[in-house]
């Protein structure tokens, strides 16, 4: 049995921190997560919708941004879905080594490194419009989550 | 969504700029501005305090990148105060814990020759 909650947002910085907040609360109240695990997933999370509100300005694209989130047995999966131009995950640029004067050049482009640091997996997923970064968390539901879900349905849609 | 910016003056030649809140796409604009506002006022040697800072990410951490490359080539620095892990895991996990002197306290950054 698995729910999905699902948020949409303008794809504006400054519905980031709801997002966080959704998440962040979803993940600490109901799941068997300790704290700095909710934290990783809170700044991954964060991380991914930059890249998708930046992908959109850049895209031109009004449509919001999905935040789709699954409750599975063993692992809490989160999708942020844009429709921006997509991109290679693989073929970003590579920062100077740190020790190197060059690196105060870079500001961007930390991104994504760390999303893959912070989630146990990441998958950069071409939907054909845009791009769904699908980031999860191994660890199953905390006891008694279930009152708390009744709460947040009525903040999210909730497509489960 | 609030940001704090607080400057204050440490003992010469130091500058703290205090931070509280969240450091992200929305806010480190504000934080950015704040920066190159003091640089432009010849102040070239700056703490910034991320103590009351709650979330961190990417675009603040370059921020403080570009903050940090403006205030070296005016022969300044800027160094950061954070004790707390959340915060300093960002800084450890980009590498920039390398770049970035990273003191315990005000006192400490303001003391450090």
């Amino acid at each position: 049995m698995e729910n999905v909650f699902e948020l949409q947002i303008p794809a504006s910085p400054e519905y980031i921190g709801i997002v966080r907040l959704v998440v962040s609360s979803l993940a600490s109240a109901r799941r068997a997560l300790a704290d700095e695990r909710v934290d990783d997933l809170k700044l991954a999370v964060s991380e991914a919708c930059t890249n998708a509100i930046e992908a959109h300005a850049a895209a031109g694209s009004e449509q919001p941004v999905v935040v789709r989130v699954h409750e599975g047995t063993e692992r809490l999966e989160v999708e942020i879905v844009d429709k921006g131009a997509g991109f290679d995950p693989d073929a970003l640029p590579v920062h100077p080594p740190v020790t190197d004067p060059d690196r105060l050049n870079f500001e961007r482009g930390l991104g994504i490194p760390l999303i893959r640091t912070l989630v146990d997996e990441v998958q950069f997923v071409p939907t054909g419009d845009g791009t769904t970064v699908r980031m999860t968390l191994f660890g199953g539901p905390a006891d008694g989550g279930d009152e708390t879900s009744e709460l947040l349905r009525v903040v999210l849609r909730d497509d489960g | 969504m609030e940001l704090g910016l607080e400057v204050s003056e440490g003992p010469a030649p130091y500058t703290v700029l205090a931070v509280k809140g969240e450091v992200d796409v929305y806010t480190a604009p504000r934080l950015r501005e704040k920066l190159v506002e003091l640089v432009s006022q010849g102040k070239h040697q700056i703490v910034v305090d991320l103590e009351a800072v709650e979330f961190l990410d990417s675009t603040g951490l370059g921020v403080l990148v570009g903050g940090l490359k403006r205030l070296r080539s005016h022969d300044g620095d800027l160094s950061l105060v954070c004790t707390h892990s959340r915060i300093l895991k960002v800084f450890e996990i980009t590498g920039l814990t390398k770049v970035f002197s990273i003191y315990e306290s005000v006192d400490a950054a303001t003391s450090a020759a």
